[in-house]
């Protein structure tokens, strides 16, 4: 006699042998179609292709370009080939990024502190910023500010609000210090100070954990950074000389501009995302339990070390992983450069393709570099999130 | 032992504490006087409203002009030209439909306006009211704005503009890209199919990657060149198929978030009563992972909202671009401010009471343990 048991469980093997087979025919089914799409696709697109005449393959890299790109960070003609040209771009939309993350981050969490605060006109003043720039398009804000530089008068009648310093249509130019060897060794000096200042941290974090000895922090540190260049300062013998921007013809020469599409995007996406990181840095703060502060305090702790040690670690840790995804969305948002005419990858890449006609070449390369971008930040980030991380006891 | 037989009650409920009554001045002292910094901080912001709101105010409403053919009149009232919007609202709001029908795109927006309401009260969240009601506004309003019929001349989608077109592409890519958000996220979750999981997986984490922008661009120059010659999509529909598509790949990141947010116990509590591996999903995880990611979807939802913007890089004259192009025009170029501010408040509206909707629903759908 069989028993029951024996009996369901070779019903079971019969269900999962036939459930293998819907499986494998599931599996195939999306295999082929996808497949199946893929060549479709291709061989339409082939057709399409040598219909219009247009070639295919990366080759048109090495042409040359024959258009100018307002501003660079390498030197670059229309004379230049493609690839040159994307390259700028490239750097382009790595520079606003940059840019945007570091002022977003400054701003933004400014925001969120008084939004945090129990200062009853700063939190609701914060509030307000906040809505406004999150639930307004980002394009429509860069928009604005972008007709608003073009409003600017031209820099014939420039608006001069500090001395060296002119607001026109062609953007903002202010002066610049010289790049002597005097200025050289100001840097110099300057570096030599954080050098020495971060050693001297690492050292006194090293002997803190060791021997549980805290040393004075901002009375040594501050001094370190500040003396090299001061003693550069009094010892030297020439001064600073300053570049200022003189008008020739209808627009400045010398000094730094700032272009009208530069600062309308930067402006635009500082604005927008920093209404999202201030509600994240609010999050963060309000996710540390009262207690905590409290149970720091009956410690005895001072408010600025409670500050430090009990509540910034733990609201970080609430606060990096969707910092993360914000400084992705600046990467992918500053694409919006198109609309404006900043020349980043997508501008300078769109006016690739309506040259050359290759899109799908140029579009397969301004995603490879997005899917580069978005995927080292978040690689980045991770890295700071583990070691930010709650560590759990073995 | 008789003194502890208390008669059951109903459990205690724990009642709010008595509001706090106190004067201005108290009041004033707690909010923004309490230490000597935040004494600093309201003396200085203090200074900062009362330099910056009065010039504002004037600037507004005292200087304002609020009607007028000629923009000479704003020049010497020196405040806001509103006279702009009033100018120029027909262009901003309905971009280049031809004049004469502009009232089929104002009908439609009231319409769309009308179902969208509906479809948000959870009074009318059943499939008899709101499948007919979808069918009925969908082919009134495409019948309204194609024309055609009815002795409606014909308009075709090049000329659509502002505000219905802002309308269109949004519910497009969100009615395109939910349903598929919900399929691209269970195909991510299934185990069982190694293949098909890959697949879900390159795609939603390539879109995640890339900007709207290139979406954008491939549909509107790639996709062409995809399809077979004679065989053309209407770049407006490519538009809202690669908008909404693009909203699916960051949607259903949410729902996945979601479904594995839905304790294991319920599938298997779904397999004991022999329940398929689709009803499963569909009666039992599906529901809770919607409501446990509300406010995640209607993020994405606003942002959607939002990105209906970018359609301008493409060339369709939504309600920014067309406005771009009205304030282009030399007389009125100054008061571009006025104009932006203008659309500013329609996207601010729309994109503000989303997110109030997102908080009304999420209390709504609060899941309430029972003890």
């Amino acid at each position: 006699m069989i028993s029951s048991s024996v009996l369901s469980r070779n019903r079971l093997i019969d269900k999962a042998e036939k459930f293998d087979l819907k499986r494998f025919v599931l599996e195939t089914l999306t295999l082929l179609t996808t497949g199946l799409i893929l060549y479709y696709f291709a061989s339409t697109a082939t057709e399409n292709l040598v219909d219009q005449g247009i070639a295919s393959g990366f080759g048109f890299l090495h042409q040359e370009a024959g258009y100018a790109i307002g501003e660079t960070w390498i030197t670059y003609s229309p004379s230049d080939t493609y690839a040159r040209a994307l390259l700028a771009g490239f750097l382009n939309t790595l520079y606003v990024t940059a840019i945007a993350i570091v002022f977003t981050t400054i701003i933004g969490t400014l925001i969120g502190i008084a939004r945090a605060s129990s200062h009853w006109l700063l939190s609701r003043l914060s509030a307000g910023y906040v809505e406004i720039f999150r639930n307004t398009p980002l394009l429509l804000q860069v928009m604005f500010w972008i007709a608003l530089m073009r409003q600017l008068p031209s820099p014939r009648q420039a608006y001069n609000p500090v001395t060296g310093l002119f607001l026109t249509n062609r953007g903002i130019i202010h002066t610049v210090p010289v790049l002597n060897d005097y200025l050289y060794s100001l840097i110099l000096a300057f570096i030599a100070g954080i050098v020495l200042a971060t050693g001297y941290a690492l050292w006194r974090r090293k002997r803190l954990y060791a021997s549980g000895r805290s040393l004075p922090f901002i009375t040594i540190v501050l001094p370190l950074i500040i003396v090299p260049p001061v003693l550069v300062w009094l010892l030297g013998s020439s001064s600073l000389e300053f570049e200022q921007p003189v008008l020739k013809g209808f627009n400045f020469v010398g000094g730094l501009t700032y272009s009208p599409e530069f600062l309308a995007l930067v402006l635009g996406l500082v604005a927008y995302t920093s209404a999202f990181v201030a509600e994240i840095v609010r999050s963060g703060i309000q996710s540390v339990d009262a207690g905590q502060k409290d149970a720091a305090r009956s410690l005895g702790l001072r408010g600025s070390l409670i500050l430090r040690l009990v509540i910034l670690p733990q609201a970080l840790r609430v606060v990096v992983p969707p910092m993360t995804n914000q400084y992705v969305n600046i990467a992918k948002d500053s694409s919006l450069a198109v609309a404006i005419g900043y020349p980043d990858l997508v501008s300078v890449g769109n006016t690739a393709i309506n040259q050359t006609g290759q899109a799908i070449e140029i579009l397969f390369l301004m995603m490879i570099v997005y899917v580069g971008i978005s995927a080292s930040v978040a690689l980045i980030m991770n890295r700071y999130n583990k070691r930010i991380a709650l560590v759990e006891k073995p | 032992m008789t003194a502890l037989n208390v008669a059951p009650t109903d459990p205690v409920v724990m009642r709010a504490p008595p509001i706090e009554r106190i004067g201005i001045l108290r009041w004033l002292h707690k909010n923004l006087f309490n230490n000597w910094i935040n004494t600093l901080i309201t003396t200085a912001l203090m200074v900062l409203l009362v330099i910056l709101v009065p010039p504002l105010i004037s600037w507004a409403f005292i200087n304002s002009v609020w009607n007028s053919t000629d923009p000479q009149a704003c020049v010497e009232a020196g405040g806001a030209c509103w006279a702009v919007i009033a100018e120029k609202h027909r262009v901003m709001l309905f971009g280049f439909y031809p004049y004469a029908e502009q009232w089929r795109p104002f009908l439609a927006v009231v319409i769309y306006l009308g179902v969208l309401v509906i479809t948000a009260l959870p009074v009318f969240w059943n499939w008899r009211i709101l499948l007919p009601l979808w069918v009925f506004g969908i082919i009134t309003i495409i019948t309204l704005m194609l024309g055609g019929v009815f002795g409606l001349p014909v308009i075709e989608t090049a000329q659509w503009g502002g505000l219905p077109l802002t309308m269109i592409v949004f519910s497009g890519q969100v009615s395109v890209g939910m349903p598929l958000a919900v399929l691209l996220a269970l195909g991510r979750r299934s185990e069982k199919l190694p293949i098909l999981k890959t697949i879900c997986i390159v795609v939603i984490e390539t879109m995640r990657a890339i900007p709207p922008v290139t979406v954008l661009l491939i549909a509107a120059v790639i996709f062409p060149i995809f399809l077979p010659t004679g065989f053309d999509i209407d770049k407006m529909v490519r538009i809202v198929l690669a908008l909404g598509f693009y909203f699916a790949c960051l949607q259903a990141e949410v729902i996945r978030g979601g479904l594995q947010a839905v304790p294991v116990s319920q599938l298997e509590a779904g397999k004991s009563i022999g329940l398929s591996a689709w009803q499963i999903n569909w009666l039992i995880v599906l529901p809770q992972a919607i409501r446990i990611v509300i406010p995640g979807l209607m993020n994405h939802i606003i942002q959607a909202f939002k990105n209906s913007t970018l359609v301008i890089i493409v060339g369709l004259f939504d309600i920014l671009n067309a406005t771009s192009a009205s304030v282009a025009d030399p007389q009125w170029i100054s008061y571009f401010t006025e104009a932006y501010l203008f659309v500013a408040l329609v996207y601010f509206s729309g994109a503000y009471s989303l997110s109030k909707y997102s908080k009304y629903l999420e209390k709504k759908f609060k899941v309430v343990s029972h003890q």
